[in-house]
Parts: C-alpha cells; structure tokens; sequence
C-alpha cells in the first residue's frame, strides 16, 4: 500500500485544523531549503558556462551571470587550435583511458562477482575478503608503488602506465557478486547445463543480461573515477600528449601568470569538458540508480 | 534469499560428489575469476608488497661522492616518518577536514533524501538531477571553478569576496571543504535516497495509525533503516578525506596559503620527487594503514552498535 492512499484514506488526521496548515508550513519549509541549494549546486555550473562565452574583456567588465557577446564559438574555436590542437588530444586521451579502462573493468569484476556467487570453490571466503579489504586501499596509496615498479619495466610515461592500473575494480567485483546472487536464479543456471550450454555460454547469453543494472553501475563508477584520477597521471605522465583531460587543464591552469590568455582556454576547456560526463548520467540513470540501491541496502 | 539460495544449491548438487577436494567447474571457475585475480595481484597486491619492500631501504654512499646504493634499512624510514613534522601536520590538517566536513555533507546528505522521500516535496525528479549534477565536475575542474568564484577580481560575488578572504591562510581549508562538500552531497544524497526507497512502505503503517507525523517517521523508522547506507557513506568519506589531493594542488595556483605538504598525499607526492622514494613509500604504508585501520575501526563501531 503506498503513502498515498494512505494519506487521503487518514481522514481524521486531515479534519483536524492543524494538518493542512502544518502541511503548508512543511510544504514551504521543504520549498524553500532545496530551492536555496538548487542555487548552491548550479550557480558555480551556470558561471562556468556564462564566463565561457565571453571575450576576455567581457570577463572582468560585464555582470558575471549573465550573457554579454555570445562569444562560445569563438572561444571554442581558439580553444582546440592552440598549442596545435593539444585540447582534443587530452579529451580523446580521457575518453580512452576512462572507457576502456571502465569496460575492461566491468568485463572482469563482472566475471569474477559471477565465480564468487555462483560457484563454491575452496579459498572462496579469503579471496573474496581480500578483494574486499581492497576496496578500502586508498587508490593514491597505489600511485607511489605502481611508479617506482612502472619505472622498472620502463612502462612509466605511457599510455598503459594510467590504463592497466585502472582496469582493477575490488568495488565492482563486490558489487556484481551481492548482484548476481540476489538476481541470477540457480535454476537457470542448471537449465542451461541440462541444455547442454557451456558455463561460459550461459555467462554470457543468459546471466549477463540478468546483471546490467550492475554491470552498468560499475561501469559509469570506474568511469568516473578513471575520469576524476589524478594522482596516477600526476605521478606517471610526462609528457603532455599523455595527460588526461583534469591534468591538462591543471597543468594550463598553473601557468595562468605566465600567460594570461590561457585563462578563456582554461574555463571553455572546463565547461566542455564536464559535457561527456553529464551526458552519460543523464542517459543511463534509471540504470545507474537501482544498482547503486542494491549496493548499500544489503 | 539467502536461505532459498542455498536450499537450491545443495539440492542441486545431488550429483556431485561431496568429497572435499573435487570442485565442480573448475575451469569455468578459472576462467571467470582467473583475469581479475590476476590484475589484481600485479596492479594491487605487489604494489603493496614493494611499497612495504621500499620502505625498508636506505640509500647509502660510499664517501661523499660514492654511487648510491639501495642498503636495507630495517625501520629506519619509519623513524623518519615519526620524526617529519609536515607530515603530521597534513595528518591532523585532514583530520580536522574530515572532523567537520564529513558530518556536514553527509547531514546535508541526509536531509535532502528525507526530503526526497517525503510527500511534502514538489519536482523531486528536478531537485534529484539539480543536486547529482556537480558530482559529473571532476574534483580538478571543481576546484579550478571555485577557485575562480574565491578570487576577488574574477568573482561573481565580488561584495563577498573583497569582505572576506578564502583563500587566506585561515579560510583556505574550509573554502577546500565547501569545494569537496559541492561535488559530493548529491552522490551520497542518491545513496541514501535509495536505500530509503527500499523500505517497504508497510513498515510505515503502524506508525502512521499511532499518529506518528513525518519527522517522527522520519526520526524513529528512517533513520535507523537507512544506517547501513550512512556507514557506507561514511566509511567511502573517510577514505576520500586521506586522499585529498586534486583539490588543494590547484588550489596552490590561487593562494600562497597552500603549501606543498599540505596534505598527505602532498607530502608524499613532494617527497617522491625530491627524490626520496624510500621515505615516499614509508608515507605511503603509513597512510594507506592509517586509512585502513580508520575505516575498519568505523565499520566494526557502527556493526556492533546496529547488533545492540
């Protein structure tokens, strides 16, 4: 039975005078808290988006948000034509780290929450634990070793430096293993050995689509914190045909008083690249939001 | 589940046979579990083991101009670790971050999912997106911004922050604090918004015929159902704390009030490129345990209270 009904079903609750007004108060009250930090949360995004389609005089000299020239193409413009295009080579760069690193991630946690659910196996208990206690290994107390070892195959300052150490996700494995024994029956599991479907076929015919929202979840979650790393980066890379987009942009931003003008570059370079992210959440939400529920309710 | 779970699978296993060292689907198992066992030794485990390895080494000279040579040190780094001042001083600097911030995102947190949840809210789907979005703004990004917004010259709210200083030395860690709290109060809101999603509405009912109004319910029923996502919260938080970097690093391009050291990580990002790899890695175990222990100490306090 939902709230709802129940709430028109209390009549003796509503007839008394205090309710409705008390409602009203609340209903206000309720208003005017989100409708404050609705301007807390999007101002900060509405100035960046404002300031990136001004010229650099507007900047300083015009209301801050609010337009003055529509200047975004232009700004746009100047931004992935200078230092010979370096802006979209850093966001490919994002987009191959954090994608492939995120897919490759999913296909394996994914594989390995699947074993730990479905299948007993000695050591079974200890290996998940292990798993288990790395996900609270803080990912830059990784950074340090994995360099100093990277250095020793003379892996540091490439792409692989920032992507293998990405593909690792303890919380997906975590994830899709609570996933999967709460939504991959057994029964269809000995239906397809009955079948004659190899344990890899049903894997990947049968049980995978029963674990998307999971699997989608882990996805956008090491998406996003590939996306958002920046110790690795930091510590691994170079040169700056390398760097990711944060570390692009941070590394521009720090030389802001040496050249000026990078300032336009720096905030259109941030609006633009807070899009991919925006888009990818607003796509895939339904998904995203009933697995990150199965995360932390059991 | 769990109990028809297992009821299923014993049943099943009607054809096996129950001696103790044949398991069934071994190579399935392998082949599932193999590829993330493996990544996870080289990419997570060694790391481990040599940042331990690290540790325990000195770099000696032979005379003062002698090559270098990597000598174990037994915990002679670990020494250094206890006597490096700034480094304490980071530790207690995100201590007193965490002191404060953790709290006050994760209660803003809380309030706006029981305002989500509860009937008196209008547009929740809007004011859900609205406060999710800035988690999309990576913590570099976020702090290039409002970096920008502190600055008094480039500042939108120029009257504020000509009156007061974010960036100087007093304010700079909680303008930090209001940067992280920005990016993540809607990622936890959403958390524990769906753990209060999943709480069956008949559990409501006899509180409502008792009379019981929506703080009560949300008091005495919500709170206490929804605890396993704030432990979890809580615990991810508390990880985040220790890891602070992004954001201060930037923020040294907009205030001298940020030093190198500011933060653990600072530290150990700075030590290492001194270079003094031996004594960045002692930090490093210092920390990662440091964390560690916090964050189990936390899971285990938070498990024996809900036992009670």
């Amino acid at each position: 039975m939902s709230m709802l009904t129940l709430k028109r079903g209390a009549t003796a609750d509503d007839l008394t005078p205090r309710g409705p007004r008390e409602s009203l108060i609340s209903r206000g009250a309720a208003m005017l808290i989100m409708g404050v930090f609705t301007l807390y949360f999007l101002t900060p995004i509405w100035w960046l988006f404002i300031a990136s389609t001004k010229d650099r005089g507007d900047l300083l000299t015009t209301a801050p948000l609010w337009f003055a020239d529509w200047n975004l193409f232009e700004n746009i413009g100047d931004l992935i034509s200078y230092d010979g295009g370096i802006y979209l080579r850093w966001i490919l760069n994002s987009l191959g780290y954090a994608g492939l690193g995120a897919l490759l991630a999913t296909v394996f946690a994914g594989m390995c929450g699947y074993a730990l659910a479905k299948y007993r196996f000695p050591g079974r208990e200890l290996f998940f634990n292990v798993v288990l206690g790395g996900v609270l290994v803080p990912a830059t107390a990784l950074a340090l070793p994995l360099f100093l070892l990277f250095s020793q195959v003379n892996l540091t300052n490439t792409f692989w430096a920032v992507l293998l150490p990405s593909i690792v996700s303890p919380f997906g494995v975590y994830l899709t293993r609570i996933f999967a024994s709460a939504s991959v029956p057994d029964e269809l599991i000995e239906a397809g050995r009955l079948d004659g479907a190899g344990e890899v076929r049903t894997f990947f015919t049968i049980s995978v689509r029963l674990m998307t929202p999971a699997l989608i979840t882990v996805f956008l979650f090491q998406f996003v914190t590939i996306w958002n790393n920046f110790f690795l980066p930091l510590i691994m890379l170079r040169s700056q045909e390398l760097f990711p987009i944060t570390y692009g942009l941070f590394a521009w931003n720090t030389q802001l008083n040496q050249i000026p003008e990078l300032r336009t570059y720096v905030l259109v370079g941030s609006f633009l690249s807070i899009i991919p992210l925006i888009i990818a959440f607003l796509m895939l939400q339904r998904f995203w939001q009933s697995g990150l529920g199965n995360g932390s309710v059991k | 589940m769990t109990a028809t779970e297992l009821l299923v699978t014993e049943s099943g296993r009607g054809r096996k046979q129950p001696g103790r060292r044949f398991t069934p689907h071994k190579g399935a198992i392998t082949f599932f579990a193999g590829p993330f066992g493996v990544l996870f030794l080289l990419f997570y485990l060694i790391p481990i083991g040599y940042a331990i390895y690290q540790s325990l080494l000195v770099v000696e000279r032979e005379g003062t101009y002698g090559q270098p040579q990597q000598v174990f040190g037994g915990f002679t780094q670990y020494a250094n670790v206890f006597a490096n001042a700034p480094f304490w001083e980071s530790v207690g600097r995100v201590l007193l971050f965490g002191v404060v911030q953790v709290p006050v995102m994760l209660g803003l947190a809380l309030l706006f999912a029981l305002l989500l949840d509860s009937p008196v809210l209008k547009g929740k789907k809007f004011f859900r997106l609205a406060f999710f979005a800035p988690y999309a703004v990576p913590g570099v990004i976020a702090a290039i911004m409002w970096g920008f917004l502190y600055s008094p010259n480039l500042s939108p709210f120029t009257d504020v922050t000509r009156s007061i200083d974010f960036l100087s030395p007093e304010m700079v860690l909680w303008s930090i604090a209001n940067v992280v709290t920005w990016v993540f109060v809607g990622y936890n809101m959403l958390i524990i918004y769906s753990a209060l999603l999943a709480i069956p509405a008949e559990v409501y009912e006899a509180a409502r015929l008792d009379g019981a109004g929506q703080i009560r319910i949300a008091w005495s029923i919500k709170i206490p159902m929804v605890a396993p996502a704030l432990v979890l919260t809580t615990v991810f938080s508390i990880i985040g704390t220790f890891q602070l970097l992004a954001e201060p690093q930037v923020f040294r391009s907009f205030s001298a009030a940020v030093s190198s050291t500011f933060t653990p990580n600072m530290t150990i990002y700075a030590t290492n490129s001194i270079p003094n790899t031996n004594l960045a890695a002692a930090f490093s175990v210092v920390l990662a345990l440091a964390t560690f222990i916090l964050s189990f100490t936390f899971l285990k306090i938070s498990q024996r209270k809900a036992e009670q």
